[in-house]
């Protein structure tokens, strides 16, 4: 082992410990933190729900964006569109079949910053017993200590779901064949 | 003879044998209008007329059912006809029971509706109010319950009637008949 060998070897020590990532864990218990859709109606106008119960946490460093890992689980049974008869139909056997798949899922493969601020965010979601992989467009809304002696960092994604690739057959129309999903992350450092 | 509107100890009144008979369809229609309300899709005309007929009739039916109980407390019942006295127990629990499935599948359907706190509409002639939700998801509870009670409700008017019959045809007596001609006597 030369001395070079050595020295590049410390450079990269040294540059892993300081991009090591901080670890954050979702607030969904302060509801700062919210999992929304959006389908229309007929293509003449937006139906739009959320989830309200998740959990999840995710690991960012500003230094070292790439670094990044989010892992998200999502209660299916907690669907929310304000209105009871259609909630009850969403977690029925022609949506989310919540009896037989209680439980929905989204773990990160990679985290793609573009120059721009954006970033695109890759992984797995497991819904309704599919496991697919899918891109999450990303902005980051800001991170900095909040009044309570935390440290917090939050962001918003945007994805595209084609209910047919998750095995929902239901025929809600040509303009309603896709879901799409509106999620505010934010993150209390731990 | 003025039709009597009101129960004697020997036959029943006009009030009765109407609301009978009123309820008695309301239920038998109401069920396999429901089971079809299952299987409508998004784009069946029916989507939202068949279960808004559903609701109304069923809040109508609750209305019906409320003054067909008021109606018998306040009304002498007449007199069960003989029969050995196992048979007599049974047909007691079948006409309890019938009450009991009733309300149970009538509240049940209310609370399907009611979950979110929107009131039920009947015919675009009055809304019934909801009540607060009981419990998380009381939608999807209260529907399985609905279509159990229900289901049971049907079963168990299927044997009323069939008894009904027996009664008529195999052991000759007046039950059929009593609920048909208010000036039926039966002499006990």
């Amino acid at each position: 082992m030369n001395l070079k060998t050595v020295i590049a070897g410390a450079i990269l020590a040294g540059t892993i410990t300081s991009a090591q990532a901080a670890d954050y864990v979702i607030d969904d218990k302060g509801a700062h933190a919210s999992i929304n859709f959006s389908i229309k109606h007929l293509g003449y106008s937006w139906v739009v729900g959320r989830f309200n119960e998740f959990n999840g946490s995710f690991s960012y460093d500003e230094a070292n964006p790439a670094a990044s890992s989010v892992t998200v689980n999502i209660k299916p049974a907690s669907v929310d569109s304000n209105h009871a008869e259609r909630d009850k139909h969403l977690r029925s056997e022609d949506f989310l079949a919540v009896d037989k798949f209680p439980e929905a899922k989204f773990v990160s493969t990679a985290f793609t910053p573009a120059d721009d601020g954006s970033a695109v965010l890759s992984g797995n979601l497991t819904l309704r017993g599919v496991t697919k992989p899918i891109d999450i467009s990303v902005t980051k809304i800001g991170e900095g200590k909040d009044p309570w002696g935390g440290y917090r960092a939050g962001f918003r994604g945007t994805t595209e779901l084609k209910l047919k690739e998750y095995g929902i057959n239901f025929n809600l129309g040509p303009a309603s064949e896709s879901v799409y999903l509106n999620l505010n992350v934010e993150g209390i450092r731990q | 003879m003025a039709i009597p509107v009101t129960d004697n100890p020997k036959s029943f009144g006009l009030g009765s044998i109407l609301l009978h008979w009123f309820t008695a369809l309301m239920i038998i229609g109401m069920y396999p209008l429901g089971l079809y309300i299952g299987t409508l899709t998004y784009y069946d005309a029916d989507y939202h007329t068949v279960p808004y007929w559903h609701k109304s009739i069923g809040m109508i039916l609750m209305g019906l059912m409320l003054v067909r109980v008021l109606w018998r407390t306040m009304n002498t019942t007449p007199a069960p006809l003989p029969q050995p006295k196992p048979l007599l127990l049974a047909t007691k629990a079948a006409h309890l029971l019938l009450y009991l499935l009733t309300a149970t599948t009538l509240i049940s359907g209310y609370m399907i509706s009611t979950a979110d706190g929107r009131g039920i509409e009947v015919f675009n002639w009055f809304e019934i109010p909801a009540l607060p939700a009981v419990t998380e998801n009381q939608e999807d509870i209260a529907g399985e319950i609905h279509y159990l009670t229900a289901t049971m409700l049907i079963s168990l008017a299927a044997i009323h009637a069939l008894a009904a019959l027996k009664h008529h045809f195999i052991d000759k007596d007046k039950t059929l008949t009593r609920m048909i001609n208010m000036r039926q006597e039966t002499n006990q």
